[in-house]
């Protein structure tokens, strides 16, 4: 079967006073599925999002809705609805009155709404608080109003901005499984928006990851995980250790003075390229049977596993074992052929350093960022 | 303990200020109205309100005053919407247009409108030269385009503020689920601004009701409002404390009658989305 288009961007530019904003960007978005487009704060996923919605025109370029074009419609006159970031409810409605909102708009009869409000608030698990005014609603429940508000209109796209943000990581958890649930059984497509890379490969069907107005790459989770297209990419999803490397021939990669088997072919003879090696695709073996040799640096138990910092000829590296490694012992390497992943050299090569600075206060601190974006 | 103690220390100015200058006064007011010269008890000055024409001006007052907060409302409401979505630097040069007329004395600003309301005056002298002329001055309405002039920024402002404050994503949530500008205006706005509005009409309706050098100057002392029978009662020939104090009582109870007809129409919890008008 295939898969039908339902949203395009063509060549869509942006900017804003001058600075670029989105630098001819091409998506395709296909019916019912749920795509997220993840990216660092300022990269352009937000006004991509307003764009479809309608809230901004493209400086250039062409937005089509079911093959039609649609840059001149008025959001009012688009049938794809958002979950605006911060929920955006009307303060002066209760909870009933907030989500029949759109209903009430389309002057749709008294009983239709009541029914399908009730239909509504169920499926979020909201069934109850109608009378509820929104402000004395926790935060979780303030974006349950919103998701059902906006589905009520049977929107054929439901854009999300995102709108796990405000939430504690435990309610972010249960929201995500939530919605994953609530968009398998309504068919409505998703275009989902975040910075939060972990979301975005949990959730997802496809992957769209941005950086400064550019796409950077649009492909399943698994894929985007594995075959990061650049350093970027490598860096942003996951942890990675980004390596200098050589391609003496196809299916060889040279890294640290040291030819290995590898998966990847394509390359020019003795092309440079970044070597990504995942920390949980190197097992730790004794000093004279690894491959690369190096000097344990830090060990830190993560509960499923240690996270451990290998000093090799000087670049430090981040592996993940379940396996115990002293301090200040010398460990060799182990990498599979098909965990070396080469990617051409890209504007994005070697300003990602390796692992010598990292702590995990500095992971736990960056998680927290609640972030304000392109406003 | 310490800063419950350091509160209400803080707090002793303003009671000062309160009892001296604000319940005092009330407390006179009481004690005047229901006395005679002699400072006895009576109830004559109460029962005289009721009588001769005072019941007309009493209801002379209020009419115009409505009238006249109506018109404000009607100017300002569309005029604070206008200047809510301009960008930021209209936003502030409209907002000194506004506020200067507040940096004139009113007596000045009503003096002007004298001068242009006159028989000969600009108004008329320019409409001569097209063959119109309307006497304008000494009748209710040249009372009620001074009453408008000089209290429209208190209604301009807490409109605009309230609007100003609504978040745009409210509007962009509205639109989003299909709504057109005219129900945002009616669905979203209005409501949102309703607490703007009732602020508006207090602060301009009160002064209204009870403006008395207004009256004189664009009247003509053709007719009479409370304010000036007031004001009569406590400077003029016939000066009676105690008759001037009823009068100023039954002004009080009015207003605050009208204020809480006022604010149980704001009720945000009765509302439920309905738009406002």
């Amino acid at each position: 079967m295939e898969r039908k288009k339902i949203v395009q961007l063509k060549g869509v530019c942006k900017s804003y006073d001058g600075e670029a904003v989105l630098k001819n960007i091409d998506l395709d978005i296909y019916d019912n599925e749920f795509m997220t487009i993840l990216g660092p704060s300022g990269c352009g996923k937000t006004t991509t999002l307003r764009i479809i919605g309608g809230f901004e025109a493209p400086d250039s370029g062409e937005v089509f809705f079911d093959g039609v074009k649609i840059n001149d419609v008025p959001p009012y006159k688009r049938s794809i609805n958002t979950v605006f970031q911060r929920y955006a409810l009307f303060p002066h409605l209760n909870v009933y009155e907030n989500v029949a909102f759109g209903l009430r708009v389309a002057k749709v009869g008294d009983e239709e709404i009541s029914q399908r409000v009730k239909e509504m608030l169920k499926l979020v698990n909201l069934s109850g608080f109608e009378k509820r005014h929104v402000t004395t609603l926790s935060g979780g429940q303030q974006q349950r109003v919103a998701i059902a508000r906006a589905l009520i209109m049977k929107p054929r796209v439901l854009l999300l901005d995102e709108p796990l943000g405000a939430l504690d990581l435990k309610l972010r958890k249960d929201m995500q499984l939530e919605l994953k649930n609530i968009r398998k059984q309504t068919g409505i497509t998703f275009v989902y928006v975040t910075h939060d890379q972990e979301e975005a490969l949990s959730m997802s069907d496809t992957v769209v990851v941005m950086n400064e107005g550019e796409i950077l790459q649009v492909g399943k989770p698994i894929d985007i995980y594995n075959e990061p297209a650049n350093a970027f990419v490598a860096d942003f999803i996951g942890e990675s250790n980004i390596v200098d490397g050589t391609m003496p021939e196809d299916f060889r990669v040279k890294i640290n003075g040291h030819v290995f088997e590898c998966v990847d072919k394509g390359f020019a003879k003795d092309e440079k390229v970044d070597v990504v090696i995942r920390p949980e695709d190197v097992d730790i073996v004794a000093p004279e049977k690894g491959m690369l040799t190096g000097k344990v640096d830090t060990v830190t138990f993560m509960g499923v596993h240690y996270e451990i910092i290998i000093d090799i000829d000087g670049f430090k590296w981040m592996i993940q074992t379940t396996d115990y490694a002293a301090p200040d012992s010398f460990v060799g390497l182990y990498i599979e052929p098909d965990a070396f992943h080469c990617m051409k050299k890209s504007q994005y090569s070697g300003i990602f350093e390796d692992y010598s600075a990292y702590s995990m206060e500095y992971d736990l601190l960056s998680e927290n960022t609640g972030e304000e974006e392109e406003e | 303990m310490k800063r419950g103690f350091l509160a209400r220390f803080a707090a002793v100015p303003h009671i000062v200020w309160s009892v001296i200058f604000i319940i005092a006064p009330l407390l006179f007011a009481f004690f005047y109205a229901f006395t005679d010269g002699e400072g006895s008890f009576t109830l004559d000055n109460i029962t005289r309100l009721f009588s001769g024409n005072y019941p007309l001006i009493f209801l002379n007052s209020l009419c115009l005053a409505l009238i006249a907060t109506v018109i404000c409302l009607i100017i300002s409401y569309p005029l604070a919407y206008i200047m809510s979505r301009m960008s930021r630097r209209a936003q502030s040069t409209m907002m000194l247009l506004i506020m200067i007329p507040l940096w004139m004395n009113f007596l000045i600003m009503t003096y002007s409108w004298m001068t242009l309301l006159e028989d000969t005056g600009i108004i008329n002298t320019i409409l001569g030269k097209i063959g119109l002329n309307f006497h304008m001055i000494n009748t209710p309405g040249a009372v009620v385009v001074g009453m408008i002039f000089c209290y429209l920024p208190y209604m301009v402002l807490p409109i605009y503020s309230v609007m100003a404050g609504i978040d745009p994503k409210l509007i962009e949530a509205s639109q989003d689920l299909g709504a057109s500008s005219r129900e945002v205006l009616t669905k979203v706005i209005m409501p949102l601004s309703l607490p703007g509005v009732i602020s508006g009409i207090t602060m301009v309706f009160v002064p209204q009701v009870s403006t008395f050098y207004i009256s004189q100057k664009l009247g003509g002392g053709t007719f009479q409002l409370i304010g000036d029978t007031i004001e009569s009662y406590f400077t003029g020939v016939s000066i009676n404390y105690h008759f001037g104090a009823a009068l100023s009582l039954l002004l009080m109870v009015l207003i605050i009658i009208s204020m809480g007809v006022m604010n149980r129409f704001a009720d945000p919890e009765d509302m439920n989305g309905r738009p406002m008008l």
